[in-house]
């Protein structure tokens, strides 16, 4: 080189990246993909690819002929979106409607606020509560679990078990099974366990902190256990609370998204808890029998505020016990 | 194992020269020493042009109380002083000497024996390190006896040496401990004098095992001192970390650590202090590491003040192909250099070359808010949100966020998924928000 | 029916109370503002650069009305123009003004002053000043990232890519001082606009000794004091090895540009040059 390079300290980088970090959130994602599949069939990955591209094209198109700024379709946070968005659809959803929820969860939740790194709700959760209001039929008729099965949008449809705990209605599938995902619901939801698998990895590549699921877990499980404990007829277990619908699903990979969850571990705890008791109160009380992506939208819009005054822990900032 | 207990990082550690003794570098034909320092006023030239010095003589005087001597560290005529550029690129003054031989003065001990016994006072001691000019040599360059003397009202309670050198590459102060680990502890002990403390710990990172068996052998015969081994984490060698690591006590903002009665001094430092009383040697030299993945040799060399950085780099076999960058001290707080025609200063403590594709900045992207920059922040900062009031020149916000508590470690830019340059806007908004306080109390 | 009915003497009701609460407060915390200060803002520029020492164009307006004479209060932006409006509507004398522009004061173009070293920080000026010297061995002269461009509100002012030193147009500068304060070197000055446009000035910043200077720069001020014997008018002065001309003193002979032998000492919007020996050496290059 003929001239040196100068630039302000430090002069290393950890290596770290926006990609790294997306695509590991997505190798996270492969465990509950394989157990949609095996439980839906073919109809999970028909939506699940449909879902990606359109992300992907949508950003590409709007980066392109909109914005006319930098192509970042590869830095992995469409892909990501896109996943995440057909995790929360039922799996024998029609092509046409993915595509919309595609569109909204990319150009109106993330490009419209500047892109990845601006927007102020889950692009994902908002793609899917515009498709719960916009078609409530076709979003909550969920098929039921067919292991294998080749059909698409001809599947065989049943209640979930929150739904037939909000009609009033026994729930018939055991505990194990839930814990499997052996029940009807949303692609990608299903699966306990594959979801787990999912955050230890995320954990152990250091990809997100502990704070937000344990919480969001921790305040479902004694907040619903407190009820359970006061009227067992009339409210469903907190087993059962943590193993169906979309909680783990949105603790692990919905809530913990970087761009709208709080920055500091007391922050993430506020923020965690507060979208455990939300969950539970729509649950409970609420029109819809799942709560969990209105809980973290809420408490989303609750994110500048809890950064602004939720500070880290300061250096010297309070003499520690075992100052004199 | 102790630590620090906010934030932290682990940069890979790279310490090529961890094995490589300590050599004696060639002396030039000429140095320029200089006379302004990192920190505190200029010295002021109190020899002139065409006078003859020996090796020790001094040749600047401190003026005001934070500034410290300077010595001539070879023996010559002034050919001149002058304006030399420094390391940032400005003209600052310097003393330059055409070198003649080697000849100290009479009262330095050159022998290699060690000095053990100190029947010195507390006052006497401190003038004596005042007289040899020493600066702190973690890289402040802070004079050593303005530290010496607490202010009234203020007691040392403990002397802590640092021996962490969590700077990636750099290995100058872990082959000082090696080499020189008794004469390390008698100024441990001549310190403790000087402060009036009886205890003093050592810490030192557990990436360097045998420095840590070698000084544990060796205290076991001096009363006071025990030897800390620590989890290696950066940024644990700066002052506040080490206090924290080293006593579980936290320095309030914007205070000094005499406050919680603690006291930091490198192991160069305390080197150079056994020196300046044990053996009449004013400083005028220092061990540096020569390092880079590419040097053809990368190793420790004892330097004198004023050599030309390109002669002490020939030495060490040039410049190896390739290099992008050339770092001034360690990768994470040093400066790239413009060039090697810098003299070498109290605070230099190693030359790094880096490759040509490690030394670009990759584009920096869009904050994801990933919450990692303050998570790593050893002083519980938030560097997004200070990088964003930098941006926006909103100095009220940036100091009620405490901007003026960062100590520029580099750890948030270091670990940025999204390579933002955090820290360069957060250094200006320091220099910023410090001018205003400062105009302020002035008032 | 009733539904309408509720509907509308709910609504009126509200609308009632409202309008009870907006009076109530408006008159209590009624302010009573001198009305001139509306009618001196009419005529200001309504810029809100702060190129007259105050926020905006309204305190400015306030502090307009309060002065007893506007002997301190200067529009740079509207100009004497405006300050003669603003001093009718008070009653008061406008005093004049000769107008203003920026000058930036640094020739080291890419090819007077070679580039040693690449900067690879947040190419914002006051980054890199806060980080070192620049690119150059001149440690004086312009960084070239373009803080004035950003500050400037008026875009008058642009970093020429090729030569990487900012130049002001004079038509659209109104001397508000903006790039002045930006510039972390220090280097642009307000000057007077001169007759037509027609100014001389040092173009060098470098307080550095003439041998440092040369080395750095072609066209650097090297602080030989040839202008300053010259000069007729006692208009320049020499200081810390650098020459500076006082434009209340010059009166445009352009002498020192003659005798400048670094060239440093610019004069523009003048017809064509006055020696004749720039037109020959021109000639012998074509």
């Amino acid at each position: 080189m003929e001239k040196l390079i100068i630039s302000p300290a430090p002069h290393i980088h950890g290596g770290d990246s926006v990609r790294k970090n997306m695509y590991g959130v997505l190798i996270a994602l492969i465990p509950a993909l394989l157990a949609s599949f095996y439980f839906f069939g073919i109809g999970a990955l028909i939506v699940t690819l449909t879902s990606v591209v359109a992300c992907v094209l949508f950003e590409y198109l709007i980066q392109r002929f909109i914005l006319k700024g930098n192509i970042t379709i590869f830095d992995g946070s469409a892909v990501l979106t896109g996943v995440l968005l057909a995790f929360n659809l039922p799996s024998n959803l029609p092509i046409w409607m993915v595509v919309i929820g595609a569109l909204v969860a990319i150009g109106i939740a993330k490009m419209s606020f500047g892109g990845l790194g601006n927007n102020p709700f889950n692009p994902a959760l908002i793609g899917r509560v515009f498709l719960l209001i916009s078609f409530p039929v076709a979003m909550t008729t969920w098929p039921v679990v067919e292991p294998l099965s080749m059909k698409y949008l001809d599947a065989e449809t049943g209640a979930t078990a929150l739904a037939a705990m909000k009609e009033g209605s026994a729930i018939t599938v055991s505990h194990l099974d839930m814990f499997l995902g052996k029940m009807g619901g949303s692609l990608g939801e299903v699966s306990a366990i594959a979801l787990l698998i999912g955050l230890a990895y995320m954990l152990i590549r250091k990809i997100i902190t502990w704070h937000i699921p344990v919480s969001i877990l921790l305040t479902v499980a004694v907040f619903s256990g407190i009820m359970h404990a006061i009227n067992p007829e009339m409210y469903i277990s907190p087993v059962t609370h943590l193993l169906t619908g979309g909680l783990m699903l949105g603790a692990i990979f919905m809530a913990t998204d970087y761009v709208t969850s709080p920055m500091t571990p007391k922050g993430m705890w506020i923020y965690g808890v507060g979208i455990g008791i939300l969950t539970v109160v729509i649950r409970t009380w609420g029109a819809y029998p799942e709560g969990v992506s209105f809980a973290i939208l809420i408490m989303n819009g609750f994110t500048p505020l809890i950064n602004f005054y939720i500070k880290p822990r300061r250096f010297g900032a309070k003499q520690l016990k075992n100052n004199k | 194992m102790k630590s620090f207990r906010i934030g932290g990082i682990h940069p890979k550690e790279n310490k090529f020269s961890a094995g490589a003794a300590i050599q004696q570098a060639d002396i030039p034909a000429t140095v320029a020493i200089p006379l302004a320092h990192y920190i505190g006023n200029p010295s002021e030239a109190i020899v002139k042009r065409g006078d003859t010095v020996k090796v020790g003589q001094q040749i600047g005087a401190g003026s005001g109380f934070i500034s410290a001597n300077v010595h001539a560290s070879v023996s010559g005529k002034v050919r001149k002083i002058d304006v030399q550029l420094d390391a940032t690129g400005y003209r600052r003054p310097a003393v330059f000497i055409e070198v003649e031989g080697d000849e100290w003065l009479e009262t330095i001990d050159r022998t290699p024996d060690i000095v053990r016994g100190c029947s010195l006072g507390k006052e006497e001691i401190i003038q004596k390190i005042q007289d040899a000019g020493i600066v702190g040599l973690g890289g402040a360059t802070f004079p050593a006896h303005v530290k010496l003397m607490p202010p009234p009202g203020k007691k040392a309670e403990y002397l802590i040496i640092n021996g962490v050198e969590c700077e990636p590459y750099l290995t100058c102060d872990h082959r000082l401990m090696m080499e020189h680990g008794e004469e390390i502890l008698i100024g441990t002990t001549i310190l403790m004098k000087a402060l009036g403390v009886d205890k003093a710990i050592v810490g030192i990172e557990n990436n360097k095992p045998d420095a840590i068996e070698h000084l544990t052998r060796l205290a076991t015969t001096f009363l006071g001192i025990t030897i800390q081994p620590l989890k290696v984490q950066y940024p644990q060698g700066g002052e506040k970390q080490l206090i924290d690591a080293v006593l579980r006590r936290q320095v309030p903002s914007g205070k000094i650590p005499i406050e919680i009665g603690a006291v930091v001094f490198n192991v160069a430092t305390t080197f150079a202090v056994y020196e300046a009383v044990q053996k009449n040697k004013p400083m005028i030299d220092r061990v540096m590491t020569i390092t880079g993945k590419d040097a053809p040799n990368a190793s420790n060399y004892r330097v004198r003040l004023g050599t030309y950085l390109s002669h002490v780099v020939e030495q060490a076999g040039g410049i190896p192909e390739g290099t992008g960058k050339i770092v001034g001290g360690g990768p994470m707080m040093g400066r790239s250099l413009m060039n090697l025609d810098v003299p070498m200063a109290k605070g230099s403590a190693g030359v790094l070359f880096m490759r040509d594709e490690e030394s670009i900045r990759k584009p920096s992207q869009n904050c994801i808010r990933c919450a990692k920059c303050v998570s790593v922040c050893p002083m519980g900062l938030e560097p997004y949100l200070l990088m964003a009031y930098c941006e926006r020149n909103m100095w009220d916000e940036l100091e009620s966020n405490r901007t003026m508590d960062c100590i520029e470690c580099g750890s948030c830019n270091y670990t940025c998924p999204s390579h933002r340059p955090l820290l360069d806007y957060i250094r200006f908004g320091k220099s910023t928000v410090g001018n205003i306080i400062r105009n302020r109390n002035n008032k | 029916m009733s539904l309408v009915w509720i509907s509308l003497i709910t609504l009126g009701v509200i609308g009632s109370v409202s309008a009870i609460i907006l009076y109530v407060v408006a008159k209590k915390f009624h302010v009573e503002e001198d009305h001139r200060i509306d009618l001196v803002e009419e005529v200001l520029p309504a810029a809100n650069c702060g190129g007259c020492g105050y926020p905006g164009c309204r305190n400015f307006a306030d502090a307009c009305v309060k002065a007893d004479n506007l002997c301190d209060l200067h529009c740079p932006v509207g100009g004497n123009e405006t300050m003669a409006k603003v001093a009718e509507i008070l009653g008061l004398v406008a005093v004049e003004k000769a107008p203003m522009v920026a000058v930036v004061r640094c020739n080291g173009t890419c090819e007077h002053r070679p580039r040693n070293n690449e900067y690879d920080g947040v190419k914002h000026c006051f980054i890199a000043h806060n980080l070192y010297s620049g690119e150059t061995n001149c440690s004086w002269g312009c960084l070239g990232f373009g803080d004035c461009e950003l500050a400037c509100d008026f875009d008058a002012i642009h970093v020429n890519p090729i030569t990487k030193i900012p130049e002001v147009i004079d038509d659209k500068c109104t001397a508000c001082g903006a790039c002045v304060r930006a510039c972390p070197k220090d280097l642009i000055e307000l000057r007077k606009m001169g007759p037509k446009g027609r100014r001389v000035y040092v173009d060098c910043r470098n307080q550095d000794r003439g041998h440092i200077v040369s080395k750095a720069c072609e066209v650097g001020c090297i602080g030989c004091a040839k202008c300053q014997k010259v000069c007729k008018h006692d208009a320049i002065t020499i200081e810390n090895n650098l020459a500076f001309i006082h434009d209340d003193k010059c009166k445009l002979c352009r002498d020192c540009v003659i005798v400048c032998p670094t060239n440093s000492i610019i004069d523009v919007n003048f017809p064509r040059p006055k020696q004749p020996k720039v037109a020959v050496e021109e000639e012998v290059s074509q």
